[in-house]
């Protein structure tokens, strides 16, 4: 693990494939949820995943960090493939984080404990050295005065800022939101896209799934569109938006467009 | 759907294959799975032959019971005794057309879309308690008068718990519903009472009713200890069934009463017709629930000298006639009330599992 | 006209139309109705206990009890009053009321955890005790304990025996008891000074994580520490402890730690009763903490031990702590089953004797349930202090 970690450091800014997903089948029960997906996605891409609901996109982003296993072809992430070795799953979730639909912040521990717990416990930082991270990230989702409060104190927005920078704080390589402003009043969801916009200018490699199509137009490289467990098609967002192939693809973009 | 022709990897769900995740997944569950197998297999073997292959089940009195295994002869000698007390063999079609009746009223109520579900419970509730408060004591109607002393066994311990359910709920919803008025003393009066029944155990209460309630009384009047035991009985569970109710009236969201309100229903419609129907169906689960622990609390009554089951039991097993029955005595008693109480409870649960999912959609 | 109709709605309603007047007089005509029947019934009370005979007052308190007592905490002979029977009778039940919370406790949380267990045998038994146990009445067993399984064990001149110090018969269960010697203060001392340590280690570690980052066995330190400082002083003194082992005189056992069959059926059946309840509510306890919070844990990087030791530990204790608290007053309610069996608790001694003795009902249940009352109400204010304590905070 310490020498994979000193290799990154030397690494070239954009890292091919930093996640490779290789013909990855899933199910649940005899359900056949994901149907042979492939993705590469290089360090630095900022990847839109959509779709109606029911089509497999937060399930599919659950198995990057194997919340859900797979159980056909192959996911590898920053060279690490995802089997059932707890090494390297644990591997993997330290350099990959991620954003709930419903924040799963601790309630019981303040914003700030919320922060440090995984750098203190899994990256053995002192307490002090994790605390000043944690309010230099709590600063950059505009929430530094809130560090004492408890998660149930905050609003939705709030919560959901200081999960992203809960999940910042391990200094991830990659990062997964999940349906990230879902569960979020209309006015609150800009607050959490503009720290969302603001991350993806600083470089991260970011795969979103998420029904806001104006934050996939001026940030996503890319835009992958899922329905029925298969990606239907891949393409950049100006060719996404204004040019879509695939029937389905047209389909899904007129209901949702229509608001 | 239709293209998704591939199957799922066989997952190898072989009894070898099962046992090893269930089983004997690491080096200390394997242990913890050898060391409790070998437990069970040495205590399981003694156990049926104790109750079933070298059991005497049949012969005519004690000096039948030789066997090493169980004596279940004297429960089937004495079962008359276990269910009736001392209630005349030849008046006992009585107590079995109660037994009857309670079966048919209930029983349905466990059995989804039963026709007439509703009725047969709501009968259960108010007409059968009349049929036996005229039945099974008699004096009235031309039928013979059979005096609550000669009451026990299972029949007693039936009637403790369906009249102590069956009281509590008025005072119940009263004392639920004072508890969460605006009105400070009523408020107080109620959580005084509610709160002191709840902190004293049962036996102090049948204490009290049996040894205190003949002297609040005026002279010359008195009950008989049964109808004590059941005042007793019946005051403590309302506290009881009060905090199951408070519980429901909580989670009726606010704003059914504020439209009730709207609708200009006084406060006493208000509560009939909106607020309880919703609160008392919400809370049937806890009812159950409440249900099932004074059924076991029953038991307590022979403390004060009632033959309840358990009781009938207890006297049998002193006889002399019969050595060692002490544990089939209380395996029997301890089978009947674990068949009524874990049907019960499961019932409960599923209720309640219902009432949950209903919630959420 | 108009403006007429206006003053009359506008004027003051009639009082009887006023809901505060209304809610007034609804509460003096209740509190009325609760003094009459009060007074009713003291007044009926008072007159059936004058043509009875029986006194009043609590002067019976200081009146010689006459009766003996088989097992008492206090010192105990029938020549003492009353109110020492009430001492007497109260000591025992919280004997055993805490006998009975530590073991419960101890055996719930082992069911709790193993009914969510992995191992499908295990996780089966669990739930095979748990469903047995609660459903049968905590009355039965007691006497199953008492009359089927004590009962027949061998007298005392057969009792069973381990190594000549552990004695098992229908009189009851015998120890050896440690008799201290001299030197034993020095153990007493290296447990002080073991505690202290174990605090300072904690400081350190704290410490030395803020500055570094290191973190430290800290537990598994403070066991050693714990165990291992008396241990030493205990050798060092020159072993200064002995056991006085029980032995035969004359029908019974003298000597070492003797637990009554009465006691120790009555530990046995409340413990085992409260513990299926105390192991539904770990369940659910554990089971409460939603499936997000275990993911969030994950997707951090933090292994399961971790996940269960910071996330789900401490919020499921939130959600324990309470209804455990409710199973512990149980467990003290139904230790006044022990009447049944004859173990010298408040109710069999007090309500029962004490009162077939003096026939001061009133007084003697009053007291009686006052008890009962106060321990309840104290509980539950340290409940609430708790609650408040640890409350996840919320807007």
């Amino acid at each position: 693990m310490m020498q994979h970690s000193e290799s990154v450091e030397t690494q070239a800014e954009n890292k091919p494939g930093i996640i490779r997903v290789e013909s990855m089948h899933k199910w649940y029960g005899d359900f056949h949820v994901l149907k042979d997906l492939n993705l590469a996605v290089d360090q630095g891409e900022r990847i839109v995943i959509c779709g109606p609901s029911g089509s497999g996109k937060s399930t599919f982003i659950r198995c990057i960090n194997r919340l859900e296993e797979h159980q056909q072809g192959k996911i590898i992430v920053d060279d690490v493939e995802l089997t059932d070795d707890v090494r390297h799953i644990d591997s993997v979730r330290r350099e990959v984080g991620m954003v709930f639909q419903h924040f799963n912040l601790f309630p019981h521990l303040t914003v700030l404990e919320n922060c440090c717990l995984s750098p203190i416990w899994v990256r053995k930082l002192p307490r002090r050295e994790a605390e000043a991270a944690a309010m230099e990230y709590l600063e950059r989702v505009k929430i530094p005065d809130q560090a004492a409060k408890y998660p149930g104190q905050l609003s939705g927005g709030q919560q959901q800022r200081v999960a992203i920078a809960r999940a910042l704080c391990m200094k991830p390589k990659i990062m997964l939101f999940d349906e990230p402003t879902s569960a979020l009043d209309p006015e609150m969801i800009k607050e959490v896209l503009d720290v969302m916009i603001e991350l993806a200018g600083s470089g991260m490699t970011m795969i979103c799934v998420t029904h806001e199509m104006g934050f996939a137009k001026t940030v996503a490289d890319r835009v992958i569109f899922m329905d029925e467990g298969e990606i239907v098609e891949e393409a950049p967002p100006t060719e996404f938006f204004s040019n879509p192939r695939e029937p389905r693809t047209q389909k899904f973009l007129q209901q949702i467009l229509q608001h | 759907m239709t293209e998704s022709t591939i199957k799922p990897p066989k997952k190898n769900l072989g009894p070898v294959k099962w046992m090893r995740t269930h089983l004997f997944s690491s080096w200390y569950n394997s242990l913890l799975t050898l060391v409790v197998g070998y437990l069970l297999l040495t205590s399981v073997g003694p156990l049926v032959s104790w109750v079933f292959l070298d059991a005497t089940f049949e012969g005519s009195g004690p000096g039948d019971c030789l066997g090493e295994g169980a004596c279940w002869l004297f429960v089937s000698q004495r079962l008359n005794f276990f269910i009736y007390g001392f209630y005349p063999d030849e008046l006992q079609w009585r107590v079995d057309i109660m037994f009857g009746l309670l079966a048919l009223a209930f029983v349905p109520q466990f059995i989804e879309g039963f026709p007439a579900r509703k009725w047969l419970g709501i009968f259960g509730m108010s007409g059968l308690p009349i049929i036996g408060y005229v039945l099974i004591p008699g004096g009235i109607l031309g039928l013979e008068e059979v005096e609550s002393s000669k009451w026990g066994g299972l029949m007693l311990t039936l009637i403790l718990a369906y009249i102590g359910i069956l009281a509590s709920l008025p005072i119940g919803i009263l004392l639920a519903i004072g508890r969460r008025s605006d009105m400070p003393i009523i408020r107080g009066l109620c959580v005084v009472f509610i709160e002191v029944w709840r902190a004293v155990p049962l036996i102090t209460v049948l204490f009290m009713a049996s040894v205190m309630l003949p002297l609040f009384l005026p002279e010359g009047v008195s009950f008989e200890k049964l109808v004590r035991a059941l005042i007793g009985i019946t005051l403590w569970q309302s506290a009881y069934m009060a905090e199951v109710i408070r519980g429901g009236l909580q989670a009726i969201p606010r704003g059914q009463y504020e439209a009730a309100n709207a609708l200009g229903l006084g406060y006493w419609r208000k509560m009939g017709l909106v607020i309880l129907p919703q609160a008392l169906k919400l809370v049937i689960p806890g009812i159950v629930n409440t249900f099932i622990s004074l059924f076991k609390d029953t038991t307590l009554v022979l403390i004060i000298g009632l033959f309840d089951i358990l009781g009938a039991v207890q006297s049998t097993i002193a006889d002399p006639a019969w050595q060692n029955v002490a544990i089939e005595g209380y395996v029997f008693v301890a089978f009947c009330f674990w068949v009524f109480c874990f049907g019960i409870s499961r019932y409960s649960q599923n209720l309640e599992r219902k009432l949950d999912t209903g919630h959420k959609t | 006209m108009k403006k007429q109709s206006i003053d009359s709605i506008s004027a003051r309603p009639k009082p009887w139309y006023d809901p505060r007047i209304r809610a007034l007089f609804f509460q003096v005509v209740t509190l009325g109705v609760v003094f009459w029947a009060g007074w009713v019934l003291i007044d009926n009370t008072l007159s059936n206990m004058q043509s009875r005979g029986i006194s009043t007052g609590f002067g019976f308190l200081d009146e010689t009890a006459g009766f003996g007592i088989i097992m008492h905490l206090v010192p105990f002979d029938a020549t003492m009053s009353y109110g020492r029977t009430f001492w007497v009778g109260l000591t025992n039940t919280l004997l055993v009321s805490a006998m009975g919370v530590v073991a419960a406790t101890i055996i719930g949380f082992l069911v709790g955890v193993a009914r969510l267990s992995s191992n499908w045998l295990v996780a089966k038994i669990a739930l095979v005790y748990i469903e047995v146990i609660r459903n049968i009445p905590l009355l039965l067993q007691i006497f199953f304990w008492y009359f089927a399984v004590l009962a027949s064990l061998p007298a005392p001149r057969q009792s069973v025996e381990v190594g000549g110090a552990f004695f098992l018969n229908n009189r009851g269960l015998y120890l050896p008891g440690p008799v201290t010697q001299d030197g034993f203060g020095l153990v007493w001392g290296a447990l002080l000074v073991a505690i202290a340590a174990v605090f300072g280690l904690r400081s350190w570690t704290k410490k030395r994580q803020k500055a570094s980052g290191q973190l430290f066995p800290t537990v598994k330190v403070s066991i050693a520490i714990l165990v291992l400082l008396p241990l030493i002083a205990f050798f060092l003194a020159g072993q200064p402890l002995e056991w006085d082992l029980p032995a035969l005189k004359g029908f019974n056992f003298g000597g070492g730690i003797s637990l009554i069959p009465e006691l120790a059926a009555l530990w046995v059946a409340l413990s085992l009763y409260t513990a299926s309840f105390i192991a539904e509510i770990v369940r659910s306890g554990i089971l409460a903490v939603s499936k997000g919070q275990t993911e969030a844990s994950k997707a951090l990087g933090l292994p399961n031990g971790l996940t269960l030791r910071l996330i789900i530990i401490p919020q499921a204790m939130r959600v324990i702590i309470p209804p455990l608290t409710s199973q512990y007053l149980n467990l003290v309610k139904n230790s006044s089953l022990a009447t049944a069996i004859g173990y010298p608790d408040l109710v069999s001694v007090f309500m029962g004797t004490t009162l077939n003795q003096t026939g001061q009902a009133v007084e003697v249940v009053a007291i009686t349930m006052g008890v009962y009352l106060t321990i309840s109400l104290l509980i539950s204010l340290l409940m609430n202090l708790y609650n408040r304590a640890v409350e996840i905070k919320e807007r």
